[in-house]
């Protein structure tokens, strides 16, 4: 039953040995030990255990490992940069808007926000309902939710505008 | 014997080491029997800590709920958190403040009275002593009773408490840190699943030979509780499978009919007790004009977004618990009458589960755990329900149906108002009548089913009729509680009780006679309230709403609703926007609410935020769906909540009230955004519904019934 699987998480890439079928939210969680995606319903219908993989956000709870196979992942450990502390936009902007009750859903919605930004980086408030549908919350901080991504846009916008202009990060 | 005029939870745990304690240089650790599941309450205590003892808020780490080490403050319900451990905590930093400002006196030989502090530096009028809290702290300082109740700082000096704070564990849950229970990976830590009967009357029969993986460890049936333990979840997850086809069950009717809820809690044995009474003939007798009107809410799921979880260890006779239940003490306690042991034998550390809304299903999957746990002694075994069992299993909060009848006189003024109302019981947790309440109890070889859940005594506070008492000056009222002795599913706690159906069947009435007196909805409330906190509420709320002059659209309808929840703790009044296409859309909801004096206003702005949008969830989607045999809706796609693309704008403003007691925030919401949301779509539609939820299905009922 165990093969070779090879991961590409957070920018470090990895030889597993596992059962290929696993899922690929057991592979991440108890082989990797990132406890950032997490378990929801098991069947891909809430987007708790959201990864992004080669840039879309995807559930890992019904996703055999072999299917992630020298695909480029990331979870919501990969984003910003962890060596330096610094967050992503998109979790800073949580962070200031605090945009979260018990932040069970929190790492799949980053996820979500993050996949819709570097599609589209300037949403509408409508554009970000609809990109972070798949993401149920049950302590109803969508509002919240919905102004930290829009707050993240903005951050990202300004970014870029600054590298353009050739100002030091 | 404590020291009269202590806050009550102080009083009953009265050792001022047991709350605070400043071991670690520079920082407060501060325990409280509370419990933290994305409410936010750690970091409102965390600034009340500060507040007190003139700390920064970044100084005061708050320590995990345990039965070994915190004070043992029941259960984390009923939004009384900052109201009891916020004001034990205050009372015990104050006195701690004292006794090392006098250990300080000591030591210069000045008078205390002399002292100031600054982020836990001692200052006297000639600047720094060098002294600080943690340099004149010394174990055991602390571990006497409270004294007699020591001044605090008054609200108007306050420069922490009272104003927005971010919330303590939010920087780990954005980065993916470990934090909840989920996350816990104790050394040697097996995992176990259980495999449910397929409904609540079913009981195993057999169990054929059934090939286990490798990796399993050990598999457990004892009477009709079945699980695996094996070396991986992956593992358990598919050695249950296993289990689960080689089960034989025997499956009995035992549900009433899913259409006919109503009709089941009406002709169930019930006992009828007075809520709450206050005759006046005269006024009954000045009605012209009466209406009668009956308003229902199916069974509702908890549904938090993460399954139960729990970690269980048997060492010799002694188990310890890692749970995210609401009530560690009382679970503690309950595992322990379940097994036949002494409390003292268990231990239950809490662990952060995802958001819980009452008493969901986190006290069962831990006696699940010690249950397993028991077969590999010294070793801790992590369980994790399943979706469909978390949907299935967990405690629900029962249907209910209310009876209003009111009678108006001829200056349209409310005369006389009778409530009746007919529900299962509301306060199943652990413990409750005497029994110790854990799913798996009823499984076991022996075990007896749960008696049905208890309601607490009849009033507008508790159970099934929180907030059956209408608010309003009414000279004339009766209101009757009809708990059912029978309730063939399981019901307790689930956020506001029965005050989401009181209060939703109470405001749409209010319409309803309003629209009989040909009165405005808000001017009909305020005729009827004298209390100004109530009034002020609803006046802002209709401010905010532009309710005066809002538009007159086609299909578009707005409503109100208002509530003192409990009748006693936080007001709170809310407009709704809807659109009535093909189905109800709920554009906006505007609310308003005084929850006496506020901690963290943002984290009251947040929760009432999270319960307006549940709230709303309920009222226009959810409903439990069930056979004769079992809960059918398993899923998120057969129990659908509002997501993103459905969900409304809320704005939410606190009206100040600094010199009232704190209340808390919670729960505020729910039953005046389901009173608001009926009477929106009663405008929009021009047709009442009074069947929850009010989705396109009901509405077409109600057209066709009217």
């Amino acid at each position: 039953m165990t093969q070779e699987v090879r991961l590409s998480v957070n920018g470090v890439h990895r030889s597993i040995s596992c059962d290929p079928d696993a899922p690929l939210l057991d592979v991440l969680r108890h082989e990797l030990g990132l406890a950032g995606p997490r378990f929801g319903c098991g069947i891909g219908l809430c987007g708790a255990c959201f990864v992004l993989m080669d840039g879309q956000p995807k559930s890992s709870c019904d996703m055999p490992v072999w299917a992630a196979d020298g695909k480029d992942l990331t979870t919501v450990e990969g984003l910003g940069d962890p060596g330096a502390g610094t967050l992503h936009e998109v979790q800073q902007a949580f962070l200031d808007e605090q945009a979260a009750q018990c932040g069970y859903c929190t790492s799949g919605m980053i996820i979500s926000a993050v996949a819709l930004l570097l599609a589209n980086p300037s949403p509408g408030e409508e554009e970000i309902r609809k990109a972070l549908d798949g993401n149920l919350c049950r302590c109803g901080a969508h509002g919240r939710i919905v102004n930290a991504v829009l707050r993240a846009a903005r951050a990202t916008a300004s970014r870029i505008t600054a590298d353009t202009a050739g100002t030091p990060r | 014997m404590s020291e009269p005029g202590l806050p009550s939870s102080l009083a009953a745990n009265p050792v001022l080491g047991n709350w605070l304690e400043f071991a670690e240089d520079g920082v407060v650790t501060i325990r409280s029997g509370k419990v933290e599941y994305g409410q936010g309450v750690w970091t409102a205590l965390a600034q009340v800590a500060a507040e007190e003892l003139d700390v920064c808020f970044e100084r005061v780490r708050v320590s995990p709920v345990s039965t070994g080490s915190s004070p043992d403050e029941g259960v984390t319900s009923g939004s009384r958190s900052i109201e009891d451990s916020g004001g034990a905590l205050r009372q015990a930093c104050a006195q701690a403040r004292t006794v090392l400002l006098a250990a300080a006196a000591a030591k210069l030989g000045t008078d205390a009275a002399a002292l100031t502090v600054r982020d836990g530096a001692l200052e006297s009028g000639d600047g720094p002593t060098g002294h600080t809290y943690w340099s004149l702290y010394e174990p055991g300082m602390l571990d006497h009773p409270a004294g007699a109740p020591v001044a605090v700082k008054p609200a108007d000096r306050w420069s922490v408490a009272g104003r927005s704070a971010p919330r303590i564990d939010l920087p780990d849950k954005v980065t993916g840190r470990p934090r909840f229970i989920h996350d816990i990976a104790l050394p040697g830590m097996l995992h176990g699943r259980v495999v449910r009967p397929p409904g609540p009357a079913a009981t195993l029969d057999a169990l054929i030979e059934a090939e286990m993986p490798a990796g399993v460890v050990a598999t457990v049936r004892d009477g009709s509780f079945l699980g695996v333990i094996a070396e991986s979840e992956r593992v358990a997850v598919t050695a249950a499978r296993r289990l689960a086809r080689a089960a034989r069950w025997t499956e009995r009717d035992s549900l009433p009919d899913e259409d006919d809820v109503a009709g089941f809690l009406l002709s169930a044995p019930s006992q009828d007790q007075p809520v709450a009474e206050r005759s006046d003939a005269d006024a009954a007798g000045q009605v012209t004009q009466s209406l009668t009107a009956q308003y229902t809410r199916p069974f509702l799921a908890h549904a938090s977004m993460a399954p139960s979880c729990a970690i269980g260890r048997w060492d010799g006779a002694n188990i310890s618990v890692w749970t995210h239940s609401q009530g560690v003490f009382v679970l503690g306690r309950a595992i322990a009458a379940g097994l036949g042991l002494d409390p003292a034998q268990v231990t239950v550390t809490h662990a952060e589960g995802a958001g819980a809304y009452g008493h969901n299903a986190s006290d069962d999957v831990a006696l699940d755990a010690v249950l397993l746990a028991r077969a590999v002694p010294g070793r801790p075994v992590r369980v994790l329900w399943s979706r469909e069992d978390e949907l299935s299993w967990g405690p629900l909060g029962s249907a209910m149906v209310d009876r209003l009848s009111a009678g108006l006189g001829e200056d349209g003024r409310i005369r006389s108002w009778q409530q009746d109302v007919w529900s299962g019981g509301f306060i199943g947790r652990p413990g409750g009548g005497g029994e110790p309440r854990l799913l798996a109890l009823t499984h076991v070889e022996g075990g007896k089913p749960m008696s049905p859940a208890p309601d607490g005594v009849p009033s507008n506070a508790m159970g099934s009729t929180r907030n059956a008492v209408p608010g309003y000056d009414i000279p004339d009222l009766q209101v009757t509680r009809h708990r059912l002795l029978d309730m063939p599913l399981r019901t307790s706690s689930l956020r506001s009780l029965g005050a989401f159906l009181n209060v939703f069947a109470i405001e749409s009435f209010m319409d309803e006679l309003a629209a009989a007196a040909g009165a405005d909805p808000v001017e009909f409330r305020l005729t009827h309230l004298t209390d100004p906190r109530a009034r002020a509420v609803i006046e802002e709320v209709a401010d905010m709403a532009g309710w005066a002059a809002r538009p007159a659209a086609e299909g578009v309808g707005y409503g109100v609703g208002f509530a003192r929840y409990k009748g006693v703790s936080g007001y709170c009044a809310a407009v709704a926007e809807v659109e009535a296409e093909t189905s109800i859309r709920l554009r906006r909801l505007w609310l308003a609410v005084d929850v006496g004096r506020v901690i963290n206003p943002d984290g009251v702005i947040n929760q009432v935020e999270g319960g307006a949008v549940q709230s709303a969830s309920w009222a226009l989607r959810e409903r439990v769906r069930f056979d004769r045999r079992k809960i059918t809706s398993t899923t998120w796609e057969t129990y659908p909540i509002l997501r993103f693309t459905e969900v409304p704008d809320v704005a939410v403003r606190i009206v100040r009230a600094p010199e009232a007691a704190e209340t808390g925030a919670g729960e505020v919401a729910q039953g005046p955004v389901a009173g608001a949301i009926g009477n929106a779509v009663a405008d929009a539609v021009g047709v009442r519904v009074r069947d929850l939820p009010m989705t396109t299905e009901q509405i077409t009922r109600a057209i066709e019934q009217s």
